[in-house]
């Protein structure tokens, strides 16, 4: 049931039972201004004290971090990509309008034919309306906070490990040696001080937004309607939708190729939903179960 | 077409018309587009002690049911023993569970709270009933003390003993990984087979002759079980059945089929008269039933590795939604 909300953003501290709270909060990250500069990568590292997780060179473009992890709780995709650019470019809007910048080269249709572009994008955990890592933790580890995000109790976790393969986004982990699951809090402790997450402090190009997210999502929808606008008509929101198979994330992107050329999933759904179905079935093998163990014993001598 | 390839000028292109003169593609034609073919979802991080609880709860569970109606119908040697197997099948089994925590000792905290969203923990809870009943059981019958609290226990267990025996398939079916996720309805059966199966087979190891042949029965009737479950569970999750098939998952499943078809075949036979025969095709049946279950740990993670299985019908099903079709 969706909650309250100008955007129509499930209140999803609300559904957890918190009485009292404040606004829903969240990220907007918008792809199409990320530079690549894992800024935030390092001041989420720094701020939370996360531990160095392999120093590689991964040969994935200038991604060296790989994916997001129990020690990695930002991390920036860097896709390369021989596509004509879209109206993104500025100098191709200017040029399109006569009015080139002296000095710099229009692309010539040699350019344009072999295009490359990139795509950056900084992940990051997605805080699901629905979170199936928060559903299946059967120690109470992993909770809703009153700011309707996703965070884990260090103090809690026994790890379990449940939460790893239940998440459809493959974002919590658990860390080498010390056994337990880690993932964003959304800078918890900052949101308790009234600071905003320190990678969206950090990121120079606001490519990550902070903020309520009903505010968000009514401002992503604007960024789309302009990028459309500009040209670039591949530009959507990726969970924003809070009727997907999460029920909405906390933390959405602005995207502009498919959601699985960034790693993410194109249709999540959080696993708990076919809960139901599953012990349906897990008690109708059951009773075939207490069948056998009858007939075992039914007209048989020795 | 994979959106992460760079391609060089000169080099041909993936994606629609390939220029040049046959000119050979860097990179194989993929069905899916991925990130560096990273998977999407992380594979399981429990090793195989999982694999051994998942075996022992349901050895456990198959002995109390067999415990409970050698009890009921005079089979006092193999009520016994087959308490006796429960029990410690029980303990190893929380014990597997807890060496896999990345923090033993926290094992507690499951009973922290009571969370019906968490098939572990509603599990933990069933154990909590299940395995003092079924050693209290054990050792009234060993001691010869207190026989209607031990009736009582055994009827407890008894009564337990399905909801153990099934409630590791949910374990892994409310989890993302397609190979158990989308063998939701099957994988329970599966589990329930494998219970049986191994319990029985150990009932007819340790039963003495002349009180075996519930046992027998119960293993063949575990191990077909096994067998045609297994095929249902592999033919209907179609490709994202693969897994089963291939790598170490497949050898490991082909080796749980031939011991559970083989162990069943010879029991179902001879099992009931030979002692030679009670043996072999019960230490099959029993070897069989565990190797299925590490076949199916490692089948769910070979599935969460590979991000088609992930991706593939996630499309599919965006797919079938835009053209207006009824969600599956």
């Amino acid at each position: 049931m969706p909650g309250p909300g100008t955007a129509g953003v499930r209140d999803a501290a609300s559904i957890a039972g918190w009485a009292e709270h404040p606004t829903r909060v969240g990220f907007f990250t918008d792809t199409t201004v990320c530079i690549g500069c894992k800024a935030c990568e390092v001041a989420c590292k720094e701020w939370n004290d996360v531990p160095e997780d392999g120093l590689n060179w991964l040969g994935s473009s200038y991604d060296h971090t790989g994916e997001l992890g129990a020690s990695t709780w930002r991390h920036v995709a860097f896709i390369e990509q021989r596509r004509p650019l879209g109206g993104q470019e500025a100098h191709q809007e200017r040029r399109a309008a006569g009015t080139a910048a002296p000095g710099i080269p229009a692309p010539s249709e040699r350019d344009h034919e072999h295009g490359f572009r990139w795509l950056m994008s900084s992940d990051v955990c997605k805080h699901c309306t629905a979170a199936a890592c928060l559903d299946v933790c059967p120690t109470g580890a992993l909770f809703r906070t009153e700011f309707g995000t996703v965070v884990v109790q260090e103090d809690v976790c026994n790890g379990c490990g449940y939460c790893v393969p239940a998440c459809p986004f493959g974002v919590i982990d658990l860390r080498e040696g010390d056994g337990r699951a880690w993932k964003c809090t959304l800078c918890y402790d900052r949101l308790k001080g009234g600071f905003e997450p320190a990678c969206a402090q950090a990121c120079p190009t606001d490519s990550i937004q902070f903020g309520e997210l009903d505010e968000l999502v009514a401002r992503a929808n604007r960024r789309v309607s302009q990028l459309h606008d500009q040209g670039v008509h591949e530009a959507y929101l990726y969970g924003a939708d809070q009727d997907d198979g999460v029920g909405g994330f906390g933390a959405f992107f602005l995207l502009v190729d498919d959601p699985e050329v960034y790693r993410f999933p194109p249709d999540p759904v959080v696993t708990t939903r076919d809960l139901k179905s599953m012990w349906a079935n897990a008690a109708k093998a059951a009773g075939a179960f207490a069948a056998v163990a009858v007939a075992a014993f039914v007209g048989v001598r020795s | 077409m994979s959106s992460t390839e760079v391609r060089l000028p000169g080099v041909p292109s993936h994606d629609g018309q390939r220029k040049g003169r046959g000119e050979r593609a860097v990179v194989p034609d993929m069905d899916v587009r991925t990130y560096y073919d990273r998977p999407v979802i992380k594979p399981p991080t429990w090793k195989h002690w999982i694999a051994e609880y998942f075996f022992l709860g349901g050895l456990a569970a198959g002995s109390s049911v067999l415990g409970f109606g050698a009890s009921r119908t005079g089979r006092r040697k193999l009520a016994r023993r087959a308490k006796v197997s429960a029990t410690g099948a029980i303990a190893m089994g929380a014990v597997a569970l807890i060496v896999d925590l990345g923090r033993p000792d926290r094992f507690h905290h499951m009973l922290r709270v009571a969370k019906p969203t968490s098939p572990l923990n509603v599990g933990s809870w069933i154990l909590g009933v299940y395995g003092p009943a079924t050693g209290v059981a054990a050792l009234s019958d060993l001691l010869g003390v207190m026989p209607a609290i031990g009736t009582a226990a055994e009827t407890v267990a008894a009564l337990t003993a399905p909801a153990v025996a099934t409630y590791t398939a949910v374990v892994a079916s409310d989890t993302a990984v397609p190979a158990w996720h989308e063998a939701h309805d099957m994988l329970p059966f599966v589990f329930a087979s494998g219970a049986a199966a191994s319990a029985g087979a150990l009932g007819m190891l340790l039963a003495p002759a002349g009180e075996n042949g519930p046992a027998v029965r119960m293993t063949v009737l575990g191990a077909v079980g096994e067998v045609v479950t297994m095929k249902v569970l592999e033919r209907r999750l179609g490709e994202l059945g693969e897994p089963y098939h291939q790598g170490k998952a497949g050898m490991l499943s082909k080796a749980a089929l031939a011991c559970t078809a083989a162990g069943a075949a010879i029991a179902g036979a001879r099992g009931a008269r030979k002692r030679g025969a009670a043996m072999l095709g019960g230490g099959l049946v029993f070897a069989g039933a565990l190797l299925e279950r590490f076949a199916v740990l490692e089948a769910g993670k070979q599935s969460a590795s590979d991000p088609k299985y992930v991706v593939k019908p996630q499309r599919a099903r965006l797919a079938a939604r835009a053209a207006g079709e009824p969600e599956a």
